[in-house]
């Protein structure tokens, strides 16, 4: 019988690396980016803070990867999506369940996005400027829209204003929904908003 | 002296534009010196179109110009008939241009009966389908040297190696897109909103298909000067099957995404690589290429 091969040494540190960034993301959209610093990331995990800097040499570095890595888990799954043999009407309703669902599992991750990457410009401005970081989620999506027009079941538009629609609408409904205004769970909402994205994409 | 190979020139549905194209050839004298030709519309011949077409003659080469309607005539004699006598007793037949490779621009008047010579757009169809013999010089017009470069090789006995819509290799498997001046603003994104301008590349905005289209014209340039996209006007795709396409000076995008990519890379991959590419602002590139004013 074969043995299980060990986990090499770079595997290791990927994974220690995931659960520094879980642990990260979580401080960050509760406390807030800059009142979190480096060695209360570090004492959170029971590290030296010596030690975690081998992981993540800055605090912007770190802030990049985490977008990185919320934008690389967002685009495998919307990947998934795309690569459905449905209808695009079907891919709306998919793409806000999986949002929805993901904001409900993983709050942080929309968390960070929305109250992090989003108002906090400035730290993202050098190495995450435009696609940079964002880019496997925003492909993805262009790949949804591209394929929606090119069946005919979406109106031929500017990007960003479907991107504003879509994303913009989902964002809000997160954000409404963490602030406690909503009456019901996101979940129930997820239907009526799906129709709604489809009503102002679909071509007329 | 070796005796001269024969050469036939004839003509279908045609604008003239590659016979035109031709004598820009700059070694027309050696190609005059090596073949015979037996008929050709403007070049001194053995023949006049007359007796071609009485089918009593026979030809080593048969270069046809245009697309194929088999109802046409040529001197009374049907185009049919001639192309099949001349074709079949050619070593080498060569379609001259995209009309004549793939129906082209003239197809569209009549796409029912109208073909190229072995292809209709890229399906099988015509007088020479899976013909060996059968070398398409797609492009409208042919270059010149593609041409010369045909003809030399035939005439030097050597083999001549075609893709699968029996293009030669050697000079269709290039993009227009390889050796333009312009690749690194394709690199960056940068694109131009005017055609005719020195700076910017011509894919997003202009209707550019070098990176889509199979032609040398930015490695074996235009009257050894230059191409469409050096001097500033999109390639529009002259030696693909689908050419003639509508829109051509228009980029064909669907939510301000590009529909067609460079030839075979993912579309994801590409959206990928350009995203990224986009987001970086390059002020060398953003600039003029020649400033006089700064
Ligand atoms: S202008 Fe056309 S051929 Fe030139 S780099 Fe741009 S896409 Fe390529
Ligand atoms: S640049 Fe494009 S359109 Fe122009 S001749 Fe070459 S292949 Fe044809």
């Amino acid at each position: 019988m074969k043995s299980v091969p060990e986990k090499t040494a770079n595997t290791k540190k990927e994974d220690r690396k995931t659960s520094i960034m879980q642990t990260a993301l979580k401080l960050f959209s509760t406390e807030g980016f800059y009142t979190t610093t480096m060695p209360a990331i570090a004492q959170k995990l029971g590290m030296s803070v010596g030690n975690f800097y081998n992981y993540f040499s800055s605090k912007d570095q770190l802030a990049k990867e985490l977008m990185l890595y919320i934008s690389t888990v967002l685009g495998d799954k919307l990947r998934e999506i795309n690569m459905t043999d449905v209808s695009v009407k079907e891919k709306i309703t998919m793409i806000v369940h999986m949002y929805f669902s993901i904001a409900r599992e993983r709050p942080e991750l929309i968390e960070y996005f929305l109250r992090v990457f989003l108002s906090n410009r400035e730290i993202f401005t050098k190495e995450c400027t435009g696609m940079v970081c964002v880019s496997g989620f925003v492909t993805e999506l262009m790949l949804f829209f591209d394929d929606g027009v090119q069946r005919g079941e979406l109106k031929n538009q500017d990007f960003f204003s479907a991107l504003g629609l879509f994303m913009g609408y989902l964002g809000g409904m997160v954000f409404l929904n963490g602030e406690e205004v909503l009456p019901h769970p996101l979940s129930e909402y997820e239907t009526a908003i799906a129709e709604n994205i489809y009503n102002a994409l679909r071509k007329q | 002296m070796k005796p001269r190979l024969k050469l036939l020139w004839l003509q279908g549905v045609t604008c003239n534009g590659n016979t035109h194209s031709f004598l820009n050839y700059p070694h027309l004298s050696y190609i005059l010196e090596t073949f015979e030709f037996l008929y050709h519309p403007l070049l001194p011949s053995t023949y006049t179109l007359e007796e071609i077409s009485t089918c009593a003659h026979e030809c080593d080469i048969l270069v046809f110009e245009g697309a194929y309607d088999p109802r046409m005539e040529r001197v009374g004699t049907s185009l049919e008939r001639v192309v099949h006598h001349y074709g079949n007793h050619a070593r080498y037949i060569i379609a001259a241009g995209s009309c004549a490779s793939f129906g082209g621009m003239f197809k569209h008047s009549d796409p029912e009966h109208i073909t190229g010579l072995g292809f209709d757009e890229k399906e099988p169809k015509g007088p020479f389908v899976k013909n060996s013999k059968l070398i398409n010089l797609s492009g409208c017009p042919i270059h010149p040297e593609w041409m010369g470069y045909t003809l030399r090789m035939i005439a030097d006995n050597k083999p001549i190696s075609i893709d699968e819509l029996h293009r030669p290799k050697e000079l269709y498997s290039y993009l227009a897109h390889h050796g333009c001046t312009r690749n690194e603003y394709f690199e960056w994104k940068v694109d131009s909103d005017h055609f005719g301008t020195k700076e910017g590349c011509l894919f997003y905005k202009q209707g550019c298909r070098g990176p889509m289209t199979h032609a040398s014209c930015n490695k074996i340039l235009w009257n050894d000067v230059s191409s469409k996209t050096r001097a500033g006007s999109p390639c529009f795709g002259c030696t693909e099957p689908d050419f003639p396409r509508t829109n051509m000076f228009e980029t064909k995008t669907n939510m301000s995404i590009p529909q067609d990519v460079p030839v075979g890379i993912s579309k994801r991959s590409y959206l990928t690589m350009a995203g990224i590419a986009k987001s970086f602002h390059i002020p060398r590139l953003e600039k003029r290429l020649i400033d006089d004013n700064t």
